[in-house]
């Protein structure tokens, strides 16, 4: 039987102050944002997905998002830590402030889409054994769909909105054709989500629609996520 | 110090035994204070609710508890050995009790209902000062062991009726969004009112009744603060409905596919919930394949119901354990931590070498 505890929710605030730390340091070491390889990418992700599960799970009472966060947050970090290589390099390039912000920005927002994308699969799950009949246990633990649909739409308006800030802060580089590729894939993946925002807004898409777009959206950009260059001013690929 | 306890129940006696033999609410703590002053008896509390009538008493010797209860009894003109009765001592009554407030003795196994009935009667006795320290802490513990059955196991789980099915599926599809939402009863019947009144009472927002009778959607409308709509029209209020409840007697299907198709896609991003209870049914069962729509009839609430009771059956293994443990525990503090001959009481109860 599964039991919602409130040693869960401490054990996952425990995991992010240990990233909050690990990202500290990391940037004293690099001399800039931890934002300049596809591991401190990784780290800094997980570390966005649970600073939105911290913030939205408890204001949605969404407790077993916990449960699905971890899987996801866990994954992230054994990618990060046993399939890419961890190699900190001082960057000594001077650090350019719109870039670094773009960076950051951009990444707390792919956390709120991943965590769009967390509650997505929630939604998804329930809602299938709502449409089937084929009620298991854990149905007994998820929220409702309606209020996982809500919370769904909201952090995908969030990450979009915050990716829009990450964009501005992109074009406000003096030098930004330098880092097209970065700007372009960034837009591209705001123009994703704003396509389904819009959809959602016009009722053209129902609720499982947007769940599994913001499983799918999420996907994307995830796996192009390497296909980019990072904030090491060594120009845009 | 013997715990007993006296009565009968749903399990042992039929409604006519069970309401001949009931005590008003108004009379139940006077009766407990008389019981209490009856010789050999310190102190005594008396459940009654319409599936049972039990006296719990705190008595020296249990031949001298037992004699008080039956001239209480006889007193209210009914005959103490009369079929029905049960008679428990000290290790069963306090099992009884912990079984009674944990549900597991209930009509529907699992209903928490009981344990507010306990903690009323309980209070009323020792309001009237016919409780204290043995039964004070039989009824204080009993509470703890129903809250430790209801929180770690499964055994109030899920809806065990077609009713609370249905509502339960709603609250599941809105959460807290219910109170927003519209409720649309086609056709006045006894399961859909019921339905419409337990979601009226968690506050949605609006409830339309349709019926080939006007006068009587007029009715259930008053009685449920709603609308009422005539039957033919009820499709022009249907696109900002969210719960739909079909119980008319209709002989083909009211609400079918093609006629919902269109609605739906002006709405695709709000979730229509339809209850059927009809028999022939009212929706066509082709519905469930639009997106958004989300079917249930009377068999598959039935079946929801069915899966919940055989879950909280399943239960009842751990609850009893459970259960045991604590009569264990409060038997050996009855005991003083020992029995008379020096062997540790839990050893006696469960049988086993201290």
């Amino acid at each position: 039987m599964y039991r919602a505890s409130g040693l869960n929710f401490f054990a996952i605030l425990t995991g992010f102050l240990c990233q909050t730390g690990f990202l500290y340091l990391r940037g004293q070491q690099v001399g800039r944002c931890p934002l300049t390889s596809l591991f401190e990418v990784m780290i800094f992700l997980t570390w966005s997905l649970v600073l939105f599960y911290l913030l939205i799970g408890p204001a949605y009472r969404l407790s077993l998002l916990g449960a699905f966060t971890s899987p996801l947050a866990f994954g992230l970090q054994v990618v990060a830590l046993l399939l890419l290589k961890d190699t900190p390099v001082k960057v000594n390039a001077p650090v350019n402030g719109w870039l670094e912000l773009h960076a950051a920005i951009s990444m707390v927002a792919y956390g709120a889409f991943a965590l769009a994308g967390v509650a997505g699969v929630m939604y998804l799950a329930q809602e299938r054994q709502l449409k089937t009949h084929h009620i298991r246990s854990i149905f007994y633990h998820m929220p409702p769909i309606r209020d996982l649909a809500v919370a769904n739409g909201r952090l995908i308006l969030t990450g979009f909105a915050l990716l829009a800030v990450g964009i501005v802060a992109a074009f406000m580089m003096n030098n930004w054709q330098a880092h097209a590729s970065k700007v372009a894939w960034s837009v591209g993946v705001w123009v994703i989500y704003g396509a389904i925002i819009a959809m959602s807004k016009g009722h053209r898409l129902s609720p499982r629609r947007v769940a599994w777009l913001s499983v799918g959206a999420f996907s994307v950009a995830l796996l192009t996520l390497s296909g980019i260059s990072f904030i090491t001013e060594t120009g845009g690929r | 110090m013997e715990i007993l306890c006296f009565g009968l129940s749903h399990h042992t006696a039929p409604v006519e035994l069970r309401e001949k033999f009931a005590i008003p609410d108004g009379d139940v703590a006077a009766l407990a204070a008389q019981l209490r002053s009856a010789p050999g008896v310190q102190e005594a509390v008396i459940v009654s609710t319409c599936n049972r009538v039990e006296f719990y008493v705190a008595a020296e010797q249990a031949a001298q508890g037992f004699a008080a209860v039956d001239e209480v009894v006889a007193a209210r003109g009914t005959a103490p050995d009369a079929e029905g009765f049960l008679r428990m001592t000290t290790a069963a009554s306090i099992r009884h009790l912990f079984r009674v407030v944990s549900g597991l003795d209930s009509m529907v196994l699992g209903e928490t209902e009981i344990l507010g009935q306990v903690k009323k009667a309980y209070a009323a006795a020792s309001e009237a000062g016919a409780t204290s320290k043995h039964l004070n802490k039989l009824f204080q513990r009993s509470f703890n062991v129903a809250k430790e059955v209801r929180t770690k196991t499964n055994i109030t789980r899920g809806s065990v009726s077609v009713g609370s099915a249905a509502v339960e599926l709603a609250e599941k599809f809105f959460g807290s969004r219910l109170k927003k939402c519209n409720v649309m009863i086609l056709g006045a019947g006894e399961m859909s009112e019921l339905i419409a009144g337990a979601l009226a009472a968690r506050g949605v927002s609006s409830i339309f009744v349709a019926n080939r009778s006007y006068d009587r959607a007029v009715a259930l409308a008053e009685k449920m603060k709603g609308k009422a709509v005539h039957f033919d029209e009820w499709p022009r209020e249907f696109h900002e409905v969210d719960i739909l409840i079909g119980s008319t007697s209709a002989p083909h299907y009211v609400l079918t596919a093609e006629k919902l198709a269109p609605i739906m896609r002006t709405r695709q991003d709000r979730v229509l919930y339809c209850i059927d209870l009809a028999v022939p049914r009212d929706i066509e069962p082709a519905v469930k394949d639009l997106e958004s729509v989300y079917l249930y009839d009377i068999d598959e609430l039935q079946g929801i119901a069915a899966q919940s009771m055989n879950v909280r059956k399943q239960e009842l293994v751990v609850c009893e354990e459970m259960i045991e443990r604590h009569v264990i525990e409060f038997s050996e503090w009855l005991a003083g931590g020992w029995t008379q001959a020096g062997v540790r009481y839990s050893a006696v109860v469960s049988g086993g070498q201290s």
